[in-house]
C-alpha cells in the first residue's frame, strides 16, 4: 500500500474515533435499531383481546367458548349484547368478536349446524387475518375434543396440516434481526460515507487534498477501506447480538455470512460514494441517502413486505435495490444454511451492482473542483 | 521555451466563467500575465476580482474556458497531477482537519506528499519552529486561534519544499501580529530556498511587501509591475491637512467636496488627501498642509475612484439626535468566565454620545466576548454594564430597541431578497405603517439598493451585502451602532464609502462601537481600546497610542507598529 | 407583539420556501414515502409462488387444487412428481409454499374419513409464512363448506366471518392513514428542528437576538410555521389518501383536525427541543433521526403495540404518534364518534403541553 493511501486511511480512522456522530451512526444506531426491533417489534400475536357475545347461556355455549379461553392466542372477555362488543371493538379494547346466537344450542343439533359469527376489526388487516386463522384453529381443536367426547366423527372434510420450515415456532425475531443487519449495513455504508465525503467538500479539506499528488483512485480507496472496516465492525456487533442476545439460529457458516456481507458493504459504499460525488453538501447527501438507500432497504428489500405481492412497477424497481439480494442471503444463511442456489445468484447480482455503482463513481469523480 | 523556464507561471488569454443561480459570472476575462521565479508576487484585488479562480486554475483544480496556464513549465490543465507534485497550495479556507492534532495534520500531508519518514522529524521541527507552533504539537487544529490555523496551513503546504507556493488570501481574518509572522515565513522561504510565491490578498498595504504585483479588478488585469510603479505617478499629490478650527470629520467632508480632490481620508489627527494634480488643495484659514509620501492604496484608489459613484448624504436620519450628556456605554469591571477560563476580566471603560470607539485585539484577545456582552448576546459573569442608560441584564428588550448591530459575516437571510430583509428587520424593530414604509424608502435611496431590491441577498456582491447589512441595522434609527469587523474582505473603495457613512452618523450624534483587524481603520476612530488576554492593554486616541510606541528605530510608528509593539512587550513581560 | 411575531413568521416561511433545499425537504421525501408506502408496504399476498405434489388422482383433489389455481394470491410454479424435489424448491426460494396431497385423499374424503393435506411454507419470513398458511386455510375452508353443502355434513358449527371497517382486508387502508401521521411528524419535526440551527450556521441568529424580539416571541415565531406546515402536510396527504388511494374517510373532519392540532403540539415541541440543543444542521438532522425512528417503530404504525413486551408497551405511553395513529385510523376507517376518541385526545394534549413547556425552558437556557 502506498504511503499516500496509508496516510489517508490513518487520518480517516483518527477522525472516526474523534467524531461522535460517526461513532453514533456506526455503533449506537445498530444497537438502538437492534434493541428496538429485537425487543420492541413483534408480529407474533398472542393474547389477542377477543370479545365473546353469548346471547343465551347454555352448556353447549360454554363448552364451545372454553376452547377460546384455553387458547394462548386469545384473551377473552364476555359481552351480553353485540352492541357493547362493537363499541369496545371500535375503541380498540378488543380486536374481534365472536357471536353465539340465542338458538346456538338448538341449531347445533340441526343438520346444517349452528352458524357462529366472527366479527373482525379489519383496520389492522394483518392482525385480522391472523385472528381468523387462530379462530379456525380453535374450532378444529373443539371439533376434535367434541368428537372424542361424543364418539362422533365431527371432523372437517379436509384438514390442513401446517409445516413451517426453517422457523417452525414462527418467531418474528428470527427474520427481523437478520433483515435488520441489511438496514444497518446500508446506514454505515451509504449514509455515513455520503456524509463524511460531503463534509470534506463543505469544510474545504477536499480542495487541499486535490492539490496533492493523490490520484482519484487513492481518494476513493482512502474512503472505501476505513468505512469498509468500520462496517465490518458494525456487522460483527450485529451478528453477535443476533446470536447471543436474540438467539437467532445461524444454520449456515460464518464465513459465508461475512463474505456476502463484505460484498454488500462494498455495494453500499459504492452507493454512498456515488451520492457524494453528486451531492456535495451534507444536508442534500443525507436526504438522498435516506430516500435512496435507507428507505428502500426497509420497505423494498423483502425484509418485512413480500416482494412478489408488490405491484409490477415496484417489483421492477426492487431489482436495483441491493438490499433485496442481501436480505435474501441473510435470511437463508441464518435460517436455512449454506444454500448455494440462493446465495450464488444473489451474490452475483450484488457483484454486478457494486461494479455499476463504483464504475459510476469513478466516472463522476474527477480531480477538479467543478 | 527558454523564456518559460524562467517563469514560475505564465498565463495567456485565460478565461473562466461560472454559473451562479441564474447568472453567469465571468470570473476571468482573457487575462495574460507572468510570474517570475524566486520572488514574491502579489495578486491584488478586491473581493470577487477573480483571485481565487486564478489560483485554482494554476493549481490545476479548474479547467479554463479558453487560454492556457503554464506552471513550472507544465500545462496546469493537462498535466495537473505533475504540477500538483511540484507546487504547494494553500486555499482560502485551508483544509485543516479540525479533529486532527497539529502533528497528525502534518503527518497526513507528509504522507500525501511522499516525504520519506527519515526526513520528517527534522522537517517538522523546522516548520513548527518557523510557525512557532512547537508548544502546540498535540493540540487539535480546531482549537487553534485563527492565526495559528493559517500558520499550520502554511506549514502543511510547505511540507515538501515546493518550488512554487500558491497562497490564496492567507492573511484574511488574521491579527496583525500573526500576519507579520506569516510574512516573515514567506520571506524566509524566498530567501533561503529560492521559492517562488504567488500570494493573493485584499489588504492593499500587503502589496507593498511584494516584489511584484498583479492588480486584478473585475476579472481583468489592471496593472502589473513593482509596487513602486503604482505609487510613482502619485508623488507630490498626497497631502496631510490639519485644521485648528474644524473637527476632523467636518474637515474631511469639506475637503472631499473641494475641486481636484480624488480622496480625503481621516488618518489619525490629520486628513489624508489625494489630489488629481500635483498641487495642494485650496488653502483656508486655520488649515495647515504638509506633503506626504504616496502609498500603494493611494494609487489603487486614484486608479479606480472615477469608476465608482460616491453617495452618502450629510444627514443620515434627516435629523440630528439630541446630544447625550454623559456616557452612553458604560462598563465597570466586566468579567466573563467560561468554566475556569476568563475570556474577559476586569474591563472598564465608557463611551460618550457621538463618539466612534474602536476595540482592537489579536484573535482570542476577548474583544468579541466583550462585544457580545455589550450587544446583550452574552450574559456577563460579573461587573456592571449599561447601554443607553439601561442595565442589559434587566431591560434587555428596551435597550435593544436603541441599538443597531452589524456582524462580520453580514448575517442576512441569504435566500430572502433585499426588500424582504429590510422589511423583516423593520418589523422586528416594531416599525409599521407610514413610519415603516418611510424608513424602507429611505434605506433604498440612501444605500442605492433600489436596483437590486428583488435580488436574493445571497447573490449580492460583498460590497452590496455590506450596504444592506448596515441598512438593516439602521432601519430603526438606533442611538448606538455596534459594528463587528464591518469591512472584512470588502475592497478599499467600498470601505471608504462605508466609513464616510459612519462618520456622518457620528456627527449626527450616533454613538459607534467598532471592532476591526484593519489598523488603517483604527485611525478613523476617536478613541481606541486594545485588548489582550481578556483585559485592556491601552486606551486612548490613535495619536496617543502611536506616541506610546515611539522608539529609536521607529520614530514614526504606524498604528500597526504600535499594536505589534504593545502585544510583543506584553508577551515579554 | 403580534406584528413582530407575524413578521418573523412571514420571514420563516420565505426562508423555507425560497430555499431550494427547504422546498426539497417539504415536497420530495414526503411524496416518495407516500408512493413507496402506498404501493409497496402491503401484507396482501399476491402471486405467491407455490408447487404441488399430489399423489391422488381423484376429482376431489383436482377441485381443491383448482381453487388454489384460481386464487390471485397464489401462482403455481411447479407440479411435482417426485417428493425429493420439494426440499430443493423451498430451500432455493423458488416457491414459498408446497401443497402435498396424499394417495388416499379422495377416497378418504368420499368415505367420510378425515382427509388431510399438508401445507409446507417457507418460514424465513415468518409473517409471510403465517399469511400463506392463513390464505391457504381460507381456500380450504371454502372448499369444506362447499363439500359439506353438497354431501351433507356432520359439522355442527360453521364460522361466518365479517370484517368490519375494512371488508376486503386491504393493507393499504391500514397503512395510508398511518402515513398521514408519519409524514406530518417527519416534516414538522424536520422543519422546526433545523430552523434555529440554520440561523446559527448563517450567523443570523445573533442578528435576531439583538432586535427587541423576546425569547418567547422568537419561539412562537418559530413554532407557528411548523404548525401551519404540519396542518398543510396533513391536509395534502389526507387528500391524496382519499382521492388517489381511495381510502374511506368516514368520521368527522372536525375530529380529525382536532387530533392533528393536538398532535402538532408535541411534534413542534419536539422539533423546537432538538432545535434549541443542536448547534449545526447536521446535529439537528441526527437528533431528528434518533427521535423519529423509535417514535415510528414504537407507535403501532406497522406492528401492533399489543405484541410488544409489556415494558416496551409502557414506554409507548409517552409516544404522541401512538395516540394520533388511533385517532387517524378511527376517524378514517371506523368513523369513530368523538366521545370514543377522548381517551386518545387528552394524553395527546398533555404530551403536547409538556413538550412545548420543555422546549421553552430549553430555549431560554440555551439561547446565548
Amino acid at each position: 500500500m502506498s504511503m499516500r493511501l496509508n496516510g489517508l486511511i490513518r487520518k480517516e480512522f483518527i477522525q472516526i474515533i474523534r467524531d461522535p456522530s460517526s461513532i453514533a451512526i456506526a455503533f449506537l444506531m445498530p444497537l438502538v435499531l437492534l434493541m428496538l426491533f429485537g425487543y420492541g417489534v413483534s408480529l407474533d400475536s398472542e393474547h389477542i383481546p377477543l370479545g365473546i357475545v353469548t346471547e343465551s347461556n347454555s352448556a353447549d355455549a360454554s363448552d364451545f367458548t372454553a376452547s377460546f379461553h384455553a387458547s394462548r392466542y386469545f384473551k377473552t372477555s364476555h359481552f351480553s349484547d353485540t352492541r357493547g362488543a362493537v363499541d369496545a371493538m371500535m375503541s380498540g379494547s378488543i380486536s374481534a368478536v365472536i357471536v353465539l346466537r340465542q338458538d346456538f344450542s338448538k341449531q347445533l343439533r340441526q343438520p346444517g349446524g349452528s352458524p357462529v359469527q366472527l366479527l373482525l376489526n379489519g383496520v389492522d388487516e394483518n392482525t385480522a387475518r391472523i385472528i381468523s386463522g387462530y379462530v379456525d384453529g380453535s374450532l378444529q381443536s373443539w371439533l376434535e375434543h367434541a368428537s372424542a367426547a361424543r364418539g362422533l366423527p365431527l371432523e372437517l372434510p379436509v384438514k390442513v396440516e401446517q409445516r413451517i420450515w426453517f422457523n417452525s415456532e414462527l418467531r418474528s425475531r428470527n427474520f427481523l434481526v437478520p433483515g435488520l443487519i441489511a438496514v444497518i449495513m446500508t446506514l454505515i455504508g451509504a449514509l455515513l460515507t455520503a456524509l463524511v465525503m460531503a463534509r470534506e467538500w463543505e469544510r474545504g479539506t477536499m480542495e487541499a487534498l486535490l492539490v496533492t499528488p493523490l490520484s482519484m483512485s487513492e481518494v476513493i480507496l482512502g474512503k472505501l477501506i476505513p468505512y469498509f472496516l468500520l462496517g465490518m465492525g458494525g456487522l460483527a456487533l450485529s451478528v453477535a447480538m443476533a446470536l447471543w442476545l436474540f438467539h437467532v439460529p445461524l444454520r449456515g457458516s460464518l464465513w459465508v455470512l461475512f463474505a456476502c456481507s463484505a460484498l454488500f458493504l462494498i455495494t453500499a459504499l459504492g452507493m454512498g460514494l456515488l451520492i457524494s460525488s453528486v451531492a456535495k453538501n451534507q444536508f442534500i447527501a443525507g436526504q438522498v441517502a435516506i430516500i435512496g438507500t435507507f428507505l428502500p432497504a426497509f420497505i423494498l428489500s423483502g425484509f418485512i413486505f413480500d416482494i412478489d405481492s408488490m405491484p409490477g412497477i415496484v417489483r421492477l424497481i426492487t431489482h436495483v435495490i441491493a438490499a433485496r439480494y442481501y436480505v435474501a442471503i441473510l435470511q437463508t444463511v441464518f435460517l436455512v444454511g449454506d444454500e448455494w442456489s440462493v446465495i450464488l445468484p444473489n451474490a452475483g447480482a450484488l457483484v454486478l451492482l457494486a461494479a455499476v455503482f463504483l464504475g459510476l463513481t469513478w466516472k463522476n469523480t474527477r480531480k477538479r473542483l467543478e | 521555451m527558454q523564456e518559460s523556464v524562467n517563469r514560475a507561471i505564465s498565463a495567456s488569454n485565460l478565461s473562466k466563467s461560472f454559473q451562479a443561480g441564474k447568472r453567469r459570472i465571468e470570473a476571468l476575462k482573457k487575462i495574460s500575465f507572468e510570474v517570475r521565479r524566486g520572488i514574491v508576487t502579489g495578486l491584488i484585488g478586491p473581493d470577487s476580482a477573480g483571485k481565487s479562480t486564478l489560483m485554482r486554475l494554476a493549481a490545476g483544480l479548474l479547467v479554463p474556458d479558453e487560454g492556457s496556464i503554464i506552471v513550472a513549465g507544465m500545462d496546469a490543465t493537462r498535466e495537473s497531477l505533475k504540477v500538483q507534485g511540484t507546487i504547494g497550495y494553500m486555499p482560502q479556507r485551508f483544509g485543516l482537519y479540525e479533529d486532527l492534532t497539529v502533528l497528525e495534520n502534518l503527518d497526513l500531508y507528509a504522507d500525501l506528499q511522499g516525504v520519506p519518514p527519515g526526513e520528517r522529524p527534522s522537517r517538522y521541527e523546522a516548520l513548527l519552529n518557523m510557525a512557532s507552533l512547537s508548544p502546540f504539537k498535540d493540540r487539535l487544529a480546531g482549537n487553534l486561534s485563527g492565526g495559528m490555523k493559517q500558520k499550520l496551513g502554511l506549514a502543511c503546504a510547505l511540507i515538501r519544499q515546493p518550488s512554487l507556493l500558491l497562497l490564496d488570501e492567507p492573511t484574511v481574518g488574521v491579527d496583525p501580529v500573526s500576519r507579520r509572522e506569516l510574512w516573515s515565513i514567506v520571506y524566509r522561504l524566498v530567501r533561503e530556498n529560492n521559492t517562488s510565491v504567488l500570494l493573493s490578498t485584499a489588504y492593499l498595504d500587503e502589496a507593498e511587501r511584494c516584489d511584484e504585483v498583479i492588480l486584478l479588478h473585475e476579472g481583468r488585469v489592471l496593472q502589473t509591475g513593482c509596487p513602486e510603479s503604482l505609487r510613482e505617478p502619485l508623488k507630490g499629490r498626497i497631502f496631510a491637512v490639519k485644521s485648528s478650527a474644524m473637527s476632523k470629520r467636518n474637515l474631511q467632508a469639506d475637503l472631499a467636496r473641494k475641486p481636484g480632490v480624488i480622496d480625503a481620508l481621516i488618518h489619525g489627527d490629520h486628513v489624508r488627501v489625494v489630489m488629481e494634480r500635483k498641487n495642494p488643495p485650496d488653502p483656508e484659514p486655520d488649515m495647515t498642509v504638509m506633503p506626504l509620501a504616496p502609498r500603494f492604496e493611494d494609487g489603487f484608489v486614484a486608479m479606480l475612484k472615477d469608476k465608482r459613484e460616491t453617495v452618502a448624504a450629510d444627514e443620515i436620519f434627516g435629523r440630528s439626535l439630541p446630544l447625550q450628556s454623559g456616557p452612553v456605554i458604560e462598563l465597570d469591571q466586566l468579567e466573563r468566565r467560561f468554566g475556569n477560563f476568563y475570556a474577559v476580566k476586569n474591563v472598564s471603560f465608557s463611551v460618550s454620545g457621538g463618539e466612534v470607539f474602536g476595540l482592537l485585539g489579536a484573535n482570542g484577545a476577548g474583544k468579541s466576548t466583550t462585544f457580545r456582552m455589550l450587544c446583550g448576546l452574552l450574559q456577563p459573569s460579573n461587573g456592571k454594564l449599561r447601554v443607553a442608560g439601561v442595565d442589559l441584564r434587566h431591560a434587555a428588550s428596551k435597550a435593544r430597541a436603541k441599538i443597531g448591530y452589524m456582524s462580520q459575516k453580514f448575517s442576512l437571510y441569504s435566500n430572502l431578497s433585499v426588500l424582504e430583509n429590510l422589511r423583516f428587520f423593520g418589523s422586528a424593530y416594531g416599525l409599521s405603517g407610514k413610519t415603516g414604509s418611510d424608513r424602507l424608502d429611505w434605506a433604498m435611496e440612501e444605500f442605492s439598493l433600489s436596483s437590486v431590491s428583488d435580488t436574493v441577498s445571497g447573490d449580492l456582491s460583498l460590497g452590496y451585502k455590506q450596504r444592506l447589512a448596515l441598512a438593516c441595522a439602521l432601519m430603526h434609527e438606533p442611538e448606538i451602532l455596534f459594528l463587528d469587523e464591518p469591512t472584512s474582505g470588502v475592497d478599499p473603495l467600498a470601505r471608504r464609502e462605508f466609513w464616510h457613512r459612519i462618520n456622518t452618523l457620528a456627527s449626527n450624534g450616533v454613538t459607534v462601537m467598532v471592532t476591526t483587524h484593519f489598523m488603517e481603520e483604527a485611525e478613523y476612530c476617536d478613541r481606541l481600546a486594545i485588548m489582550a488576554e481578556g483585559s485592556i492593554l491601552t486606551l486612548g486616541t490613535p495619536s496617543e497610542i502611536k506616541a506610546g510606541a515611539i522608539s529609536e528605530h521607529l520614530p514614526e510608528p504606524s498604528m500597526e507598529d504600535a499594536f505589534v509593539e504593545l502585544i510583543r512587550s506584553r508577551e515579554k513581560s | 407583539m403580534g406584528k413582530r411575531i407575524f413578521a418573523l413568521m412571514i420571514k420563516e416561511f420565505l426562508a423555507l420556501l425560497k430555499d431550494r433545499k427547504g422546498r426539497l425537504v417539504l415536497i420530495v421525501p414526503p411524496m416518495i414515502q407516500l408512493v413507496v408506502f402506498g404501493y409497496a408496504a402491503t401484507f396482501d399476498l399476491k402471486r405467491v409462488p407455490y408447487a404441488v405434489y399430489s399423489e391422488d388422482r381423484g376429482h376431489a383433489s383436482r377441485d381443491l387444487l383448482a381453487a388454489f389455481k384460481g386464487s390471485s394470491s397464489f401462482a403455481l410454479k411447479a407440479q411435482l412428481n417426485d417428493e425429493s424435489r420439494i426440499a430443493g424448491l423451498v430451500e432455493s426460494r423458488q416457491v414459498l409454499m408446497v401443497i402435498r396431497i396424499g394417495r388416499n385423499f379422495s377416497s378418504d374424503l368420499l368415505s367420510g374419513k378425515p382427509a388431510a393435506i399438508q401445507i409446507i411454507a417457507d418460514g424465513r419470513n415468518s409473517n409471510t409464512a403465517m399469511l400463506v398458511v392463513n390464505y391457504a386455510g381460507t381456500i380450504v375452508k371454502a372448499f369444506n363448506s362447499d363439500w359439506a353443502a353438497k354431501h351433507g355434513s356432520a359439522i355442527p358449527v360453521h364460522i361466518e366471518t365479517r370484517s368490519w371497517f375494512n371488508p376486503n382486508l386491504e393493507s393499504r387502508w391500514f397503512f395510508i392513514p398511518g402515513i398521514v401521521g408519519l409524514l406530518t411528524l417527519l416534516v414538522t419535526v424536520l422543519v422546526t428542528a433545523l430552523s434555529v440551527a440554520r440561523e446559527r450556521e448563517q450567523g443570523t441568529f445573533d442578528q435576531l437576538l439583538v432586535t427587541p424580539l423576546s425569547p418567547i416571541e422568537i419561539l412562537i415565531g418559530k413554532a407557528l410555521p411548523g404548525f401551519l406546515i404540519g396542518v398543510g402536510e396533513a391536509t395534502v396527504v389526507t387528500l391524496a389518501a382519499v382521492l388517489w388511494f381511495k381510502v374511506p374517510l368516514l368520521g368527522s373532519i372536525l375530529a380529525l383536525y382536532i387530533g392533528i392540532l393536538l398532535f402538532l403540539l408535541s411534534a413542534v415541541g419536539m422539533g423546537l427541543m432538538i432545535s434549541s440543543i443542536a448547534v449545526t444542521q447536521q446535529q439537528g438532522l441526527l437528533g431528528a433521526f434518533f427521535f423519529m425512528v423509535p417514535a415510528i417503530i414504537l407507535s403501532g404504525f406497522a406492528t401492533p403495540i399489543r405484541n410488544m413486551p409489556s415494558i416496551v408497551q409502557d414506554i409507548t405511553l409517552v409516544n404522541p404518534l401512538r395516540y394520533f395513529l388511533v385517532v387517524l385510523r378511527g376517524v378514517f376507517l371506523q368513523g369513530t364518534p368523538f366521545r370514543l376518541l377522548l381517551p386518545e385526545l387528552w394524553p395527546l394534549a398533555l404530551i403536547g403541553v409538556i413538550s412545548l413547556a420543555t422546549a421553552r425552558w430549553l430555549f431560554r437556557n440555551r439561547m446565548y
